[in-house]
């Protein structure tokens, strides 16, 4: 019942917020090899990029974001948010994305986990957002709809994005990590699941895919903490992104699925300075979520771009007086979709 | 392939946990003999059995079980007029042991599902992670990817506000099963040999405002904060459906949850299911539940309950009004349906007068 994908759909970007992606890219060889890469160097980053060979990829420093988007509006695009970059230079359809600090997992069985395989399947099959199937993803081999699913929702709706999850270092905010040191994710959990609609929910951005063509817009690299850090610890790009995102999707009819595919994240840093020095980030956190479950966006609004529009202009009158980060956010967006509008392509065809 | 796990690998927890505040609720028409396989795990529990079909016949409950059982003459007597709204001939008869059990929490079981075993090969205590899932809280307003953040290993994400991280009391607990997944007709009849072999390690809320199928077969509640809501409807004898008894009960367990700041779960514990139902069979019942619950579903997802419904009971009374007004249309069934919704409340409420605790009581 998936929806038939060619490799040459989908583009693999890698924010590259530390230098050495030797071992990295070595790790990921077996699975990420057939495919086109885009490596998008944190501008920030002073260091030259060292990357193996073997790879079909496209690699974009600070000349070349400065060049496409002018200096001036580079600044979106600086630490984890220049992924973000890679979305919008893409040509192609799906795009997969996952912190350089994420190797291969294994399964239950000690199988190297094919984490593309698995969020193409998930963004190939429907989604199933308006009523809750308690075998979960009814699409998987062996599952199905239970019995009590109406019969005229289970052919679902489109999937516009997957986000995975991560064994070891689970993406746990600073206060959780630093109370509980050595905690660490060993659960692997064999299910994917579509969020319901209007259930919201924290949508990292370490390991995630989505259909480039219906939602890129809606990506948005707008919070930036005063604080942001080069830690995941010490950010919350990602996860206004995805409210942002699951917002769009609730109102276009779209799905999104978390659950499988695991990633293995690596130890990096100390929660407990992260703690120290950043956790702004949760404070906001307290306002993000009210304001998005609120939020409703009107009928007129029908594509990814004009949700955006709709969603800044409320965050800048429900959000711009209460904190500087969130009338910057507004203004982030609107640049983001005047971006896509200009630089950002629907994907070509494959050949042209 | 599912197996279920063998009696002899059964360990029982050491102290089992609330075995005086929980009552198991099993529904029954052939034989308890799977009783033997749950011993280590239920015997410390009081056991309420509900006798569903012919009454005279007499139904064998293993030896070393505390029981109370209940037939079809037991029901008429103790209920009076008010037995009408109990189902004949069709297991969700099961909810009037709910109704005259006095214990805080309930857990039912079919009589055809066994102990299942984890991907380990230990013999899973539905139980005990049923008693777990109730007594540590639901996160309805905000999902966490991480699935049940109070389970052991587990805690919330990042971006996960703190001012939610306290969640709500539990109500229900629904769990799982290997085996023979709980398909409608349709679906057993296309895929007759599909096996649930998936463990999905995980328990996890289901969203306010996400209605979900209930499934009575592995099932847990507080029936102190949901008890009334659990009513299993008009099925059976007499009845133009079966096989929605649990369903309609989920829906509206649901939704009256969301309206109190209720919590309701879903996964973990899976038990093994051995039986499947004969799908032809099966699809008589469902036949008619099939289409109406293309109407059914926009009912519940639009219903609001007013605010000064602040009990089980009122919310409860204020659905079975709107199942009047707005599903009769449908089908005259639905007229009978609430005044048999408002039956059950006023018999819920004769059994369990406000304030009083009781022992256990005796079918005479």
């Amino acid at each position: 019942m998936s929806l038939e994908i060619k490799d040459d759909e989908i583009d693999i970007v890698i924010g590259a917020v530390s230098s050495d992606m030797t071992s990295f890219l070595n790790e990921w060889r077996p699975i990420f090899s057939r495919f086109h890469l885009i490596i998008v160097k944190d501008p920030d980053l002073k260091e030259e990029l060292k990357i193996p060979e073997g790879f079909n990829l496209d690699v974009y420093t600070k000349s070349d974001i400065d060049r496409v988007v002018g200096s001036s509006t580079s600044i979106l695009f600086s630490g984890y948010s220049c992924r973000y970059f890679g979305y919008l230079v893409s040509l192609k359809k799906y795009i997969i994305s996952v912190d350089n600090d994420c190797l291969p997992a294994r399964d239950n069985k000690g199988f190297l986990v094919d984490a593309v395989a698995q969020h193409i399947t998930n963004l190939t099959t429907p989604a199933t957002p308006f009523f809750f199937n308690t075998l979960y993803d009814p699409f998987s081999e062996g599952a199905d709809f239970v019995r009590g699913y109406p019969f005229s929702l289970r052919s679902g709706v489109k999937c516009a994005l997957s986000c995975g999850l991560w064994l070891n270092l689970a993406d746990h905010d600073a206060p959780t990590q630093a109370l509980k040191t050595r905690q660490r994710n060993s659960r692997y959990v064999d299910a994917v699941i579509t969020v319901p609609a209007r259930a919201l929910a924290p949508i990292s951005g370490i390991n995630i895919a989505f259909d480039r063509e219906v939602v890129g817009p809606a990506l948005v690299p707008a919070l930036r903490l005063a604080g942001e850090g080069k830690f995941r610890w010490e950010t919350m790009e990602d996860i206004w992104s995805g409210m942002c995102v699951k917002v769009v999707c609730d109102h276009l009819g779209l799905g999104v699925k978390s659950g499988l595919p695991y990633v293995w994240r690596t130890d990096r840093g100390d929660a407990i300075s992260s703690l120290k020095k950043e956790w702004e980030g949760v404070k906001l956190m307290e306002e993000v979520v009210p304001f998005f479950q609120s939020v409703r966006l009107p009928r007129t609004a029908t594509t990814a771009e004009d949700c955006v529009v709709e969603v800044a202009k409320a965050v800048k009158e429900q959000l711009g007086s209460t904190d500087p980060v969130f009338a910057r956010a507004a203004g982030a967006m609107l640049d983001w979709v005047k971006l896509w509008k200009s630089v950002g392509s629907s994907s070509s065809p494959p050949g042209v | 392939m599912a197996e279920p796990a063998t009696a002899t690998q059964a360990a029982a927890p050491a102290v089992p946990q609330l075995k005086d505040e929980l009552d198991i609720v099993i529904p029954t028409i052939r034989n308890l003999d799977f009783l033997e396989m749950w011993r280590p795990f239920f015997e410390p529990y009081h056991l309420i059995i509900v006798q569903d079909g012919d009454p005279s016949k007499i139904i064998k409950v293993p030896d070393g079980f505390d029981y109370e059982l209940y037939n079809r003459n037991d029901i008429n007597r103790i209920l009076g007029p008010k037995a009408s709204c109990i189902s004949f001939k069709d297991s969700a008869c099961r909810c009037f042991g709910y109704m005259v059990s006095k214990k805080k929490y309930i857990y039912t079981i079919d009589d055809d599902c066994f102990v299942a075993k984890d991907p380990s090969g230990k013999a899973i205590n539905a139980l005990e992670q049923h008693i777990k899932n109730l007594l540590s809280p639901s996160t309805p307003f905000f999902f966490n990817t991480l699935y049940d953040p109070f389970r052991e290993g587990a805690d919330f994400v990042r971006g996960y506000p703190f001012s939610l991280r306290e969640g709500v009391p539990t109500a229900v607990s629904h769990g799982l099963w290997l085996n023979i997944p709980d398909y409608d007709a349709p679906t057993q009849l296309v895929k007759p040999l599909e096996r649930n072999t998936r463990y999905v390690d995980a328990v996890l809320t289901i969203p306010k405002g996400t209605l979900f199928p209930m499934c009575g077969m592995n099932l847990a509640f507080d029936r102190e904060l949901i008890g009334p809501a659990m009513y299993f409807g008009l099925m059976g004898d007499g009845q133009p459906i079966g096989r929605y008894d649990d369903m309609w009960a989920g829906w509206c367990v649901k939704v009256i949850c969301d309206h109190l700041g209720l919590g309701v779960k879903t996964g973990l514990p899976y038990i093994y299911h051995s039986k499947a139902s004969n799908p032809f069979v099966n699809l008589r019942k469902e036949y008619k539940g099939i289409f109406w619950q293309e109407e059914i579903i926009p009912f519940f997802q639009q219903s609001v309950l007013p605010k000064d419904c602040t009990t089980v009971q009122k919310c409860y009374i204020e659905l079975a009004k709107q199942v009047k007004e707005k599903l009769s249309k449908v089908d005259p069934y639905f007229d009978k349906l609430a005044d048999a919704m408002v039956t059950w409340i006023e018999a819920w409420d004769e059994l369990n007068p406000a304030g009083a605790s009781l022992a256990n009581g005796k079918a005479a």
